[in-house]
């Protein structure tokens, strides 16, 4: 058996003042594999049930369980203690969010970023009977980014995101490119002015914090210039893609 | 008090799809969710979902009716053999409306949809998007809820119903973000709330899978089919039960023993490694049994290395990454530890092909549903092609049935009496608090007893232990204390409330496999090892009592294929 400590951050909006959050401890004893998630759910069902974090799939695909370990943006489901080299393990909630109660982050603003830059496929033909013919070459074009799982790491780590509140942050735009590269997408003019404004795609200053951040290994700020390039092309050529 | 015509309950593929469906028909409707719908469990699916689209170069001959022939064998006949023609001939439909809404499935050379053979299927009918078909169609979904602007109460627990006057009137919940109970009143339900696999000790099922909302329309009288019928997936992965997808072995991955042996060829020696799940399954506990896993382990091995890096990492990049990461196993270089693990649950709120159940204004779709479509064994495919089909089905009849009019009368005063009950539970549950039973330890040995005496292979007397501990855990269940009763995100009040209605649901996968003296798909009995069509080719539906599940038995609806023994 081995022991592990949590130095977890903790934060209870009905006994803690506001921006005054407390860490608290927990050792945990594990035989074998541990992840972080085990370990919480260690602590919340046999220590202390009052704490509170996100969780679903436990396997790195419903993007729940973002939290910032030990210095690093990591998904709690994906990381395993073994891994960390450390028997001290500091958990907090994504930093620079407002909070629910302890890793749990407030997401309204993240998922109200996501819907305005209208994230669905845009069509004006009259559908055909059968799929939109797509090539393969067409369709690889989409594998880095549908792979999000809207975690909300890279939202998290982008200092343009800290300092304005406005700016919609790398994975609005992630999908907003996901549409504007997808051969089947048909949308003019509906979607552009969503991300080729002063919330979009100029103050991506290329800081890169997002590519380090994503749990996922996908590359948000290579969407985002690809947007850039797409909106100037647009003005000089009158060319959509 | 919020009020929409529709309340659907859960946000995966068949909460959306129904949410969609109604919206188009012009009812008011709202989702609400434990977690954001992009969150759902759905999106875990991995291998594809079955259409007969005759894409394939070798599935040029495939049509509807094949797809319904193999979903019926499948079930071991146990499917209802309309709702699974139903099934299967609105499924190209669906798949194309998918693409058309931006789903990215995978393509061939010239731009269609690309499909792999999968498990029990006599041609190559999978559409998938890599190894993350489920991820792939939840967002799309998720994406057209948005663009129609259905309104989503997200975070949000519910844990009953609303019944008025024999009616179902909305659901109470737990809102997880402002705290407190809220009543959500509504002309219409659908459930939609997915599979309850963590009933088990051993599921690949997502943390969140617990099947607590079904069991509130349980406790409200609606009765439960077919719950002993559950499924285990072949290829967990060893530590964790994570998924290692059927497409794996749709790709070309060896299942291998300790001997280096495809042991596959002593069950299935056509359909090998693609064989039905139950079947698999079996074999390899067979094979653990008989001291055959690796290294005389329980497990044995998935192997994919003569696939080659680059069709592993164009086909199965999330199977790579899951293996690496849980197991710490690279399958490019290593074969992968895997084992047979609860998986999907076939069983559910009893409904027919529109999601009607037999409470008035009460419906249900996906996984919680029991249609039945997948009888005593579901195959791999045919679990996301249920969601889409049924949830736009129950979104259909939801609209139909409401343009019919509108039930009379004001649920409120319902509304708040609802409140008020699940007010005085957390009271009585909190007045106990840590001086009461720990529903952790209860919970943990109710999921031991599922994974020990529920599992692939059932026999009486092991099953009897079982339903004794179930019982047990249930009158247990009056005693249990609640340590944290208040606040935002109250972890510990929601899996203290949903912990009674997982146990009335393993006594109904209990209690229905101990009565069913027979082994038809997933229920395979060591006792009685034959099928017995004679006293058995029929539903089990459980009907809820506070002294456990009073067991009822209904015809299966025949007519088109005529039974025979399964050989693949």
């Amino acid at each position: 058996m081995r022991t592990v400590t949590f130095h977890i951050q903790r934060w209870d909006p009905d006994r803690d003042e506001k921006g005054a959050p407390r860490t608290e401890s927990f050792e945990i004893p594990y035989a074998g594999q541990l992840t972080v998630l085990d370990g919480l759910f260690h602590i919340q069902e046999k220590i202390d049930g009052s704490l509170a974090f996100r969780y679903c799939c436990r396997a790195s695909i419903c993007g729940s369980c973002a939290m910032y370990i030990n210095g690093r943006y990591r998904l709690a489901c994906q990381t395993n203690v073994k891994h960390l080299h450390t028997d001290e393990v500091r958990i907090e909630p994504l930093p620079h969010l407002p909070l629910v109660k302890d890793l749990v982050c407030d997401m309204t603003d993240f998922f109200a970023k996501y819907e305005y830059i209208q994230p669905w496929l845009m069509r004006t033909s009259r559908e055909p009977e059968r799929e939109i013919l797509q090539s393969p070459a067409d369709r690889r074009k989409l594998d880095m980014p549908i792979d999000c799982i809207l975690c909300g790491a890279c939202y998290s780590s982008c200092p343009s995101v800290w300092g304005e509140d406005h700016y919609l942050g790398p994975a609005a735009l992630l999908k907003a490119y996901r549409f504007e590269v997808d051969s089947r997408d048909e949308a003019v003019k509906s979607r552009l002015p969503s991300w080729d404004n002063e919330r979009g795609v100029y103050r991506c200053h290329v800081i890169t914090n997002c590519v380090e951040a994503c749990p996922k290994e996908l590359n948000p700020t290579e969407g985002i210039q690809w947007l850039k390039m797409a909106a100037v092309r647009r003005r000089l050529f009158g060319r959509r893609k | 008090m919020p009020h929409h015509q529709l309340i659907v309950v859960g946000g995966g593929l068949a909460g959306l799809r129904a949410a969609v469906e109604a919206k188009a028909g012009g009812v008011d409707v709202a989702i609400l969710s434990q977690v954001h719908p992009g969150r759902s469990h759905s999106g875990a699916a991995q291998g594809g979902i079955n259409a007969a689209l005759a894409n394939n170069p070798d599935g040029r001959d495939d049509s509807p009716e094949k797809h319904a022939f193999d979903t019926v064998k499948g079930s071991d006949y146990l499917a209802d053999q309309a709702a699974a023609i139903q099934m299967t001939s609105d499924a190209p439909g669906v798949i194309f409306e998918m693409d058309h809404w931006g789903c990215p499935f995978s393509r061939y050379d010239d731009g269609r949809i690309a499909q792999r053979p999968f498990g029990g299927a006599g041609y190559p009918r999978t559409c998938y998007g890599a190894d993350k078909t489920g991820h792939y169609l939840l967002h799309t979904l998720v994406e057209r809820a948005y663009e129609r602007r259905i309104k989503m109460y997200v975070e949000v627990f519910v844990t009953a119903l609303i019944v008025d006057e024999g009616r179902c009137r909305g659901v109470v919940a737990y809102d997880m973000i402002r705290g407190g109970f809220e009543a959500f009143t509504a002309d219409a339900v659908v459930m939609a709330t997915g599979g309850a696999g963590r009933i088990y000790a051993n599921s690949t099922n997502a943390i969140i899978s617990t099947g607590g909302a079904a069991a509130a329309a349980y406790h409200a009288g609606v009765p439960m089919e077919d719950m002993e019928f559950v499924q285990f997936h072949p290829t967990g992965l060893y530590t964790t039960h994570i998924l290692m997808t059927e497409g794996a072995r749709g790709e070309g991955g060896y299942l291998i023993n300790d001997e280096g042996e495809r042991f596959m060829a002593r069950y299935a020696a056509k359909a090998m490694e693609l064989a039905p799940r139950d079947i698999t399954s079996r074999a390899i506990t067979t094979e653990i049994d008989e001291g055959r896993g690796i290294g005389g382990g329980d497990y044995v091995h998935l192997d994919l290395r003569h696939l080659g890096a680059e069709r592993i990492l164009e086909r199965l990049p999330g199977i790579r990454d899951l293996a690496i990461h849980f197991e710490g196993v690279d399958p490019i270089e290593e074969p992968i530890p895997i084992k047979p693990v609860q998986h999907y649950t076939m069983g559910g709120i009893d409904t027919d092909v529109d999601g009607r159940t037999r409470m008035p204004g009460f419906y249900a779709a996906g996984e919680c549903a029991c249609v039945s479509v997948h009888g005593a064994n579901r195959l791999g495919g045919n679990s996301l092609l249920e969601t889409i089909v049924f949830g736009r089905r129950a979104g259909m009849a939801v609209v139909a049935d409401l343009e019919g009019g509108a039930p009379g009368g004001d649920p409120a005063p319902a509304g708040r009496a609802a409140v008020a009950a699940l007010e005085a539970r957390v009271a009585e549950l909190a007045a106990r608090g840590s001086g009461g039973i720990d529903p952790y330890a209860v919970r943990e040995e109710m999921i031991a007893a599922t994974r020990d005496c529920f599992g692939v292979f059932r026999e009486e007397a092991v099953m009897r232990t079982g339903v004794e501990v179930l019982r047990r855990l249930k009158e247990r269940c009056a005693g249990i204390g609640l340590r944290n009763a208040g606040g935002v995100f109250n972890l510990d009040l929601m899996r203290t409330l949903e912990l009674e209605g997982m146990v009335d649901l393993a006594l109904c996968v209990a209690e229905g496999a101990l009565a069913r003296t027979e082994s038809r798909g997933s229920h395979s009995r060591t006792d009685y090892p034959a099928r017995d069509d004679e006293h058995w080719l029929k539903h089990t539906l459980a009907h809820y009592t506070p002294e456990g599940p009073r067991l009822e038995y209904v015809p299966v609806a025949l007519g088109t294929f005529e039974p025979q023994e399964r050989k693949y």
